[in-house]
């Protein structure tokens, strides 16, 4: 797609581990799509989709928001900005039964304090349930997405603490014990598949399941990944490189927070 | 059949220690004046549910409200956690907090099964470990398909508790932009107080299809300007998202909170709200 000179060009442009992943996420979508988008990176990501090369996208968030065109990035996924630039706002209710439990929407973006080998997420507790170390948000739309959007996409920076051989509290399935387990519970949809975190990107493999690497980001080392999660990591036979951002998508990313930036500082005029 | 109440009156005669009281609005139209009002008059052992707890429970937990939270995310949205809910279910503070956990998906089925007067309500879902420390996560099996699916017990509050744009003059209430679970918490719950911007004398000339609760499903209206600040009243004011950031370092410590909840609340009267509304108009 792109020449090898352009690719030496853009490795000297200096961009961010998070501008890095948030790119990595757009680039997953397309006009054809329809996203359950979440707040932070996931909305910036599919805010930045829809400003490059996928201005058809259907961007629903859920307050009830459908076809949502926020010209700034909101701070809730209840702002005004998406009422306002939206092409209908249903009820909670409805937007959970008709719109996420039918299978109409096509994709998902999660994240969460702790994440598994078998992609499975933990957004509600460090420690134990009744007498937490950390007590975090929860699951909010997160275990019925992962349940009913047709594909999930994770994004989260890659650490030992995240990357766990074990979760302290499992909030959201991804592919549970691995194998069949999402068939055999009765769940149509893919799951989770693909892990884009600050150093590399992982897809479950074919039959077990288990997350595996499938690229690396530039100057990003195997050991690199490897120190970075709490299990045995699995790479896959050819491991090449992530594209790294174009000078288009961070200029467009670049513009997006720093107008939402401005606008969440600011109380703006009437 | 709904009656123009004042703030005080209304609270006071609806809002009991011990209830179970729904305050409402999915980040829009969040009833914050209704919240000082019970933290004012000193309620009690509340069973406060919410599906995002969002500052409103912040500071009724803090001030010592509730006994037990209700929810489905209890987080600061797009800004971190909610401190003071925080520090009451890690340490016990001001007074150990009881959870009954649920996911979006679940707790919106689950008030609108109370809005029919269902006893429960069925949906597809995979709810994880969240089964395991919530008994009221059960299954049911279809009778004509035999496909197995969660159950949870419909949602109906002792109160309910919403904020609108505008009352008639006969009390229907009209509610524009995310409407949230407004509706299907008002209509589950046993009495009911909706908060208004102001009162009109007729609806004309809105969209016929603008969300209407109809004066004899309602109880009490209040006629507070402001009343859904710091979050936002669609076509009135913007949502102060400075002061959500802003929130974070006022809540995170005990004293700081117990200062703020002094000056803005205890010292303050619902008029408060209206002043503040138009700082962001």
């Amino acid at each position: 797609m792109h020449s090898r000179g352009a690719v030496h060009r853009w490795r000297d442009v200096r961009y961010s581990p998070d501008e890095l992943m948030t790119v990595a996420a757009a680039r997953c979508v397309s006009s054809e799509d329809v996203c359950f988008v979440g707040i932070g990176l996931p909305s910036a990501a599919c805010n930045l989709a829809r400003l490059t090369h996928a201005p058809r996208i259907t961007l629903i968030y859920e307050s009830g928001t459908i076809g949502a065109r926020p010209a700034v990035l909101p701070l809730s996924i209840g702002d005004g900005e998406l009422c306002s630039t939206a092409l209908t706002t249903v009820s909670v209710p409805e937007f959970f039964r008709y719109w996420l439990q039918s299978g109409r929407i096509t994709v998902g973006f999660l994240g969460g304090a702790q994440i598994d080998r078998f992609a499975n997420l933990n957004t509600t507790v460090v420690g134990t349930y009744d007498a937490p170390s950390v007590r975090l948000p929860g699951g909010g739309g997160a275990p019925e997405m992962a349940a009913q959007c047709q594909q999930i996409f994770i994004v989260m920076p890659q650490s030992r603490r995240a990357f766990v051989e074990r979760l302290d509290f499992l909030t959201t399935r991804g592919h549970g014990a691995g194998g069949d387990e999402r068939q055999r519970m009765g769940l149509r949809t893919s799951g989770p598949v693909k892990v884009i975190t600050d150093l590399c990107v992982m897809e479950p493999d074919h039959e077990s399941r288990e997350l595996t690497v499938t690229s690396l980001h530039p100057s990003v080392t195997r050991d690199q990944v490897q120190s970075a999660t709490g299990w045995s990591l699995r790479f896959a036979a050819d491991v090449p490189e992530t594209a790294p951002p174009t000078d288009e998508e961070l200029a467009v990313l670049r513009q997006l927070r720093l107008e939402t930036e401005n606008a969440h500082k600011a109380k703006e005029p009437a | 059949m709904s009656v123009f109440r004042s703030l005080q009156d209304a609270i006071a005669d609806a809002v009991h220690d011990g209830n179970i009281v729904a305050m409402e609005g999915f980040t829009h139209l969040i009833p914050f004046a209704a919240a000082h009002e019970v933290i004012r008059q000193g309620r009690r052992d509340l069973t406060l549910v919410r599906m995002t707890p969002d500052l409103i429970y912040d500071q009724l937990i803090g001030a010592g409200c509730a006994a037990k939270l209700v929810f489905s995310w209890g987080g600061n949205p797009g800004v971190g956690s909610l401190h003071r809910l925080r520090d009451a279910v890690e340490h016990g503070w001001p007074r150990p907090l009881a959870l009954e956990e649920y996911s979006h998906a679940a707790l919106a089925t689950a008030y609108d099964a109370g809005a029919a007067r269902l006893p429960f309500a069925a949906f597809r879902g995979s709810p994880g470990d969240l089964a395991r420390v919530n008994p009221n996560y059960r299954s049911v099996v279809c009778p004509f398909t035999g496909q197995v699916l969660t159950a949870i017990p419909a949602m109906r509050a002792d109160v309910a508790v919403v904020h609108a744009q505008r009352a008639d003059r006969d009390g229907n209430v009209l509610i524009e932009g995310i409407v949230g679970v407004q509706k299907e918490v008002v209509l589950g719950a046993t009495r009911s107080i909706v908060t208004v911007e102001e009162v009109v004398d007729s609806f004309e000339g809105g969209s016929p299809n603008a969300c209407v609760i109809p004066h004899w499903a309602v109880g009490a209206i209040v006629v507070v300007p402001g009343g859904a600040f710091p979050s936002y009243a669609y076509g009135y004011y913007q949502r102060d998202n400075a002061f959500y950031l802003a929130w974070d370092a006022i809540s995170r410590d005990r004293d700081s909170f117990r200062a703020w909840i002094d000056e803005h609340v205890m010292r303050a009267g619902p008029d408060a709200f209206a002043r503040r509304g138009t700082q962001v108009a």
